[in-house]
C-alpha cells in the first residue's frame, strides 16, 4: 500500500499513524511537509494525522485546511483517492469542506483524554468492511474540540446516506445524534475523531484499529 | 484602510462557552445576566482605498478562512 501522512506545524500523532501504516500496510508511508506543493505519485492512502496544527489558532484545523498541500488533497479525493482523517485530520477535512459539518469544543469544556466504546455503524465502507455489522470497538480520544455539529437537514441527508460510519456509544463531548466518525458521499474520504491508529498491536492496550487498515489494505486487492 | 470583523455563532448552535461565561457571571453577583454568546472581533489592516473593493476582499475572506459558514454569522465594519 503506498499511503502518505501529511505533517502540518503542530501535528503530534503523525509518527503513530505512520507507524500503523507501516506495521500493516508493509511499506513506510511518504511524510508529506504540509507547504510541499505536490503530492508523491500513485498513493494509495492520503492520512492527516491528529495534533495541534496552528495551534489551533481561529479554529482547530482552519489554516491548515488552507495549505498548499490541501490543494492536491482535494484534488486527489475529487480523483477518488482514499483520504483518512483522524482528530485534527477529521477537522481539517471539516475545514477544507471534504466532509459535512464542523467540530466544535466539546460541550463538557474539558480535554478528554480517554477510551471510549464506539459502534461501527456501516460496515459498508472500504475502512469498515474487516469489522462485524453493530460491532463494539474501544478507541482513545484525545480532543478539546471534537462536538459533531451540523444541521438538521444535514444530519437527516447523512444519515440517510449511511455516511455514519462511529457512533459513540457514550457520547463524550456532545456531538449531534453521538456521531463520531463519517464519510463522504463517495465513499472516499473518512473522518473521525478517535485514533484507530494506536490500537494497531496488544502492546498498546488494544488492536480495534487494525481493521480500519486492514480493510483498506483489502480493498486496494 | 482598517476593518473589524465580528465573527459569532448561528442561532440554534450551542454555546458551552457562552454558558461558562454566564455562570461565572452570576457567581460572581450579576444575576439580571440571561444568556451570554461569545465570538470573535478580528481588526484588519487592509491596504485598499475603494471601500467597496476593501468590503469585498473582506468578504472573501471572512467565507474562506476567517469564519466556518457551517456555524458561524459574520458582520464587516470598515473604519
Amino acid at each position: 500500500m503506498k499511503s502518505a501522512v501529511i505533517v502540518f506545524p503542530g501535528s503530534n500523532c503523525d509518527r503513530d499513524m505512520a507507524a500503523a501504516l507501516h506495521k500493516i500496510g508493509g511499506s513506510a508511508p511518504a511524510m508529506v511537509w504540509h507547504g510541499d506543493s505536490a503530492l508523491p505519485d500513485g498513493l494509495d492512502l492520503i492520512t492527516l494525522p491528529g495534533g495541534f496544527s496552528y495551534g489551533d489558532y481561529l479554529r482547530s484545523g482552519a489554516m491548515a485546511a488552507q495549505s498548499p498541500i490541501m490543494r492536491e488533497v482535494v484534488k486527489a479525493a475529487e480523483r477518488g483517492v482514499k483520504v483518512l482523517g483522524v482528530c485534527n485530520g477529521f477537522q481539517i477535512l471539516t475545514e477544507a469542506g471534504l466532509l459535512p459539518g464542523a467540530l466544535m469544543r466539546n460541550a463538557g469544556l474539558k480535554f478528554i483524554c480517554r477510551a471510549v466504546t464506539l459502534k461501527v455503524e456501516n460496515t459498508e465502507t472500504i475502512y469498515t468492511c474487516q469489522y462485524q455489522a453493530g460491532q463494539e470497538v474501544v478507541f482513545p480520544v484525545a480532543h478539546h474540540d471534537g462536538n459533531y455539529f451540523a444541521d438538521d437537514e444535514t444530519l437527516d441527508r447523512i444519515e440517510g446516506n449511511g455516511q455514519v460510519v462511529f457512533r459513540y456509544a457514550d457520547n463524550p463531548n456532545g456531538s449531534r445524534r453521538d456521531i463520531a466518525g463519517v464519510i463522504n458521499e463517495k465513499g472516499n474520504v473518512l473522518g473521525m475523531m478517535p485514533h484507530p491508529e494506536r490500537l494497531i498491536e496488544q502492546e498498546q492496550g488494544g488492536t480495534d484499529g487494525r481493521a480500519m487498515f486492514e480493510s483498506v489494505l483489502a480493498s486496494l486487492k | 484602510m482598517k476593518a473589524r470583523v465580528y465573527v459569532t455563532l448561528k442561532n440554534g448552535v450551542l454555546d458551552p462557552q457562552g454558558k461558562a461565561i454566564e455562570g461565572a457571571l452570576h457567581g460572581l453577583g450579576f444575576s439580571t445576566v440571561e444568556e451570554v454568546r461569545q465570538g470573535k472581533f478580528i481588526e484588519l489592516e487592509v491596504a485598499e482605498t475603494d471601500a467597496e473593493k476593501a468590503k469585498a476582499q473582506i468578504d472573501e475572506m471572512c467565507r474562506k478562512l476567517l469564519a466556518n459558514t457551517v456555524i458561524e454569522n459574520y458582520r464587516i465594519e470598515l473604519a
